[in-house]
C-alpha cells in the first residue's frame, strides 16, 4: 500500500512536471467545451423556435445537453487514454529505470496499481474541466443532478477499463509511439465494435457488441447505472492489470 | 555474503552464463572481469532478482534469489550500466524516492538522503535536475541510490564506463571507500581497475569462470614467467635477426622469442623464460659470446591485461579501448 503510494506520487509527479498533463487539459478543455458549445446553442435556438412557435413544448435540458455532452466526452476519452497510458512502462523500459523499480523490494502488483491509479487520477482530473462547463447549466436552469454523477461515474470506469488496457500496451514495447498507436487502436476497435454489430442480429454480432466500451457507457449517460455494464468494466479493469502483470513477469524471463 | 551454484541463463537461442560458480564473503571487493558480451550484466541481473536463472542457484546473505526474493532485494543495492534516474526529478527527491522504494521513511530517510548526497559528493547539487547534470555527477547519483539504504551487497555494473579520467578516479576512490560496510561486486572490462579496486577478482569468458583468485595471485601466477626486452647491435656490418632469434632461443630456460622490432640495423627481441627460471644472466653473456653488442637489456612486467588476454583466449575481441586505459 504504501510503495502504490510512493510509485502513485512519483506518476503524478511526472505528469504534472513535463507538458504532458498540461497539453492534454488543453486539447481536452478546447474540444468538449466546443461540444458543450455546440449542443448548449442548439438547445436555446431550439427553446426559442418552440416559443415563436406559440406552442412551447416540453425542454429537458438532461435530454439535449447532459446526455450528448457526456457521450461526446466518452469517444474523446478514447483519443486522450492513449497519450496518458503510452510512457507508463515503455519509458521505464527504454531508460532502463525499470531495473530499478524491479530490484527493489516491492511486488510487481504495487508499481502496476500505483501506475494506473495516477492515470486515473489524471485522467479524472481532465474530466474535472468538463465538469465546469456542465456546472454552468446549474446557473441559468435546473438540470437534475443524479444522471449527470452517474454520467461521471460511468465515464471513470470506461476510463478505467482503458486505462488498464493502455497499461498493459505500455509493457509490451520499449517505445512509446508503438505503445500509444497500439492503445489507441485497441480503443477504437472496442468503440466501432458497435457499429459492426448493429449491422446483424446474429450470437456472434451480439457478442461482439458486447465488448463495445461505448455501448456499455451509453446507460450511464442517461443516468442509468446497469451491473451488466459496471460488471463489463470492473473485469475488464481487472483483465487489463491482469494482463499487465503477466507481461513483467514475462519480461524478466526473456529480456 | 554471496554464493552462485551452477548459474546457468540460457535466452531463447544463446547460453549467456554457462554453470558458473563462485563465492564472495563479507566485506570483500571482487571484480568480475570479462570482455563486453562474456555474460557479466546477465549473471548480476540474476543476483539482483531481476531475471531468474534458467537452472543453478544463487544466495545473497544466506536468501535464495528465487525463494526469497524480498529478502535479496532488501540487502542489495543495484547500480545498473545505465544508471536508473528520472531525468525530471531533482537529485534529492530521486533519492528520497529511491529511498521509499527501499523501505525507508520518516526522520530515517531524510538523514540517509542527507548522508549519501555527502558521501557520493553529489549534495552540492541536489536541488539540481538529474537532466542538467553531466555524466559524472549522474554515475554518483547513482551510486547513492545504491547504497540509500546501507545494503550488505553493493552490485555494481560497470560503474565506471564513459567517464573521463578525472571521473573515472573519482569515482574508484568513492568505490574503495565504500569496502568493508558493503561486500562490493562490480563488474569490468578495464584491467587496471581491477587492478586498483579489487581484492579478488573473476574472470568469465563466453559464460564460463575461467580464473579465481586475488588479484595478487592472478598476476603473479603469470609472473613465475619473466619476460625480457632484448636489443642487439651488430659489432660491425649487417646482423640477419634469424640467426640471433635461433641463438637466443637455445639459450637455456628461455621459453620463446619473438622479433618486435627492427631499425638502424638492431634487432629488438622479446624473451619469455619457462616457469621459475631467470634468464637474463644468459641471455647477455649468449649474445656478447656470438660477438654481437648487447645494445639493451629489460625487463618486462606482465601485466594483468595479458593474465586476462591468454585466458580468455585469443578468439575474443577485446575492444582496444578497454586494453589502452
Amino acid at each position: 500500500m504504501r510503495n502504490t503510494w510512493t510509485i502513485f506520487q512519483k506518476e503524478i509527479k511526472s505528469y504534472f512536471s513535463s507538458p504532458i498533463a498540461y497539453g492534454l487539459m488543453a486539447f481536452f478543455a478546447l474540444i468538449s467545451g466546443y461540444f458543450f458549445y455546440v449542443y448548449v446553442a442548439i438547445f436555446v435556438q431550439r427553446g426559442m423556435e418552440s416559443q415563436m412557435m406559440g406552442r412551447p413544448q416540453p425542454m429537458d435540458v438532461n435530454e439535449w445537453v447532459v446526455r450528448p455532452v457526456l457521450m461526446n466526452i466518452s469517444v474523446i476519452g478514447l483519443f486522450l487514454i492513449p497519450m496518458i497510458t503510452m510512457r507508463l512502462f515503455a519509458e521505464e523500459k527504454r531508460s532502463g529505470t525499470i531495473e530499478l523499480l524491479v530490484t527493489s523490494p516491492i511486488q510487481d502488483l504495487e508499481i502496476i496499481l500505483g501506475k494506473w491509479f495516477a492515470a486515473l487520477t489524471l485522467y479524472a482530473a481532465i474530466l474535472g474541466l468538463s465538469a465546469l462547463n456542465l456546472a454552468m447549466l446549474f446557473m441559468y436552469g435546473k438540470p437534475d443532478w443524479r444522471p449527470l454523477v452517474v454520467g461521471y461515474l460511468g465515464l471513470l470506469l470506461q476510463g478505467g477499463c482503458l486505462l488498464a488496457i493502455g497499461t498493459f500496451i505500455s509493457t509490451t514495447s520499449k517505445n512509446q509511439i508503438i505503445a500509444g498507436t497500439g492503445t489507441f487502436a485497441i480503443s477504437l476497435l472496442l468503440w466501432v465494435l458497435d457499429w459492426v454489430s448493429s449491422y446483424g442480429t446474429e450470437a456472434w454480432a451480439k457478442v461482439v457488441g458486447y465488448l463495445s466500451v461505448v455501448a456499455h457507457f451509453e446507460p450511464f449517460s442517461k443516468g442509468v447505472i446497469d451491473s451488466k455494464d459496471v460488471v463489463f468494466f470492473i473485469s475488464m479493469i481487472f483483465l487489463g492489470l491482469f494482463l499487465t502483470a503477466r507481461s513483467m513477469e514475462s519480461l524478466r524471463w526473456r529480456s | 555474503m554471496i554464493k552462485v551454484e551452477g548459474l546457468t541463463k540460457r535466452y531463447a537461442r544463446t547460453t549467456a552464463v554457462d554453470n558458473i560458480s563462485f563465492e564472495v564473503q563479507k566485506g570483500q571487493i571482487v571484480g568480475f572481469l570479462g570482455p563486453n558480451g562474456a555474460g557479466k550484466t546477465t549473471t548480476m541481473r540474476c543476483l539482483t532478482c531481476f531475471m531468474p536463472p534458467t537452472s543453478g542457484s544463487a544466495t545473497v546473505a544466506g536468501f535464495d534469489v528465487l525463494e526469497q526474493p524480498m529478502e535479496v532485494k532488501k540487502r542489495i543495492g543495484y547500480l545498473p550500466e545505465t544508471p536508473p534516474l528520472y531525468p525530471d526529478m531533482e537529485v534529492v527527491e530521486y533519492l528520497t524516492f529511491v529511498g521509499r522504494l527501499k523501505g525507508l521513511s520518516g526522520n530515517d530517510l531524510t538523514r540517509r538522503v542527507g548522508e549519501v548526497s555527502e558521501r557520493c559528493a553529489v549534495a552540492d547539487v541536489s536541488k539540481k535536475l538529474i537532466a542538467k547534470l553531466s555524466k559524472g555527477y549522474r554515475q554518483r547519483v547513482g551510486l547513492a541510490q545504491a547504497i540509500i539504504h546501507n545494503p550488505d551487497v553493493l552490485i555494481l555494473d560497470e560503474p565506471t564506463s564513459g567517464l573521463d579520467p578525472k571521473q573515472i578516479n573519482e569515482t574508484r576512490d568513492l568505490i574503495r571507500s565504500l569496502a568493508g560496510d558493503h561486500t562490493i561486486i562490480l563488474s569490468t572490462h578495464i584491467l587496471p581497475e581491477v587492478e586498483q579496486i579489487c581484492e579478488q577478482v573473476i574472470i568469465i569468458a563466453k559464460g564460463k569462470v575461467v580464473a579465481t583468485d586475488t588479484v595478487h595471485n592472478l598476476t603473479n601466477r603469470l609472473r613465475g614467467v619473466e619476460a625480457v626486452a632484448v636489443e642487439v647491435e651488430p659489432r660491425s656490418g649487417v646482423l640477419d635477426a634469424g640467426a640471433v632469434q635461433s641463438r637466443l632461443e637455445q639459450v637455456s630456460g628461455v621459453s620463446r622469442v619473438i622479433l618486435k622490432d627492427s631499425k638502424d640495423g638492431r634487432h629488438l627481441f622479446e624473451a619469455e623464460s619457462l616457469q621459475g627460471k631467470t634468464i637474463r644472466g644468459d641471455l647477455a653473456r649468449s649474445i656478447v659470446e656470438s660477438g654481437w653488442n648487447l645494445y639493451e637489456l629489460r625487463p618486462v612486467a606482465l601485466s594483468l591485461e595479458e593474465v586476462f588476454l591468454s585466458l580468455t583466449s585469443t578468439d575474443i575481441e577485446v575492444p582496444s579501448g578497454a586494453v589502452a586505459e
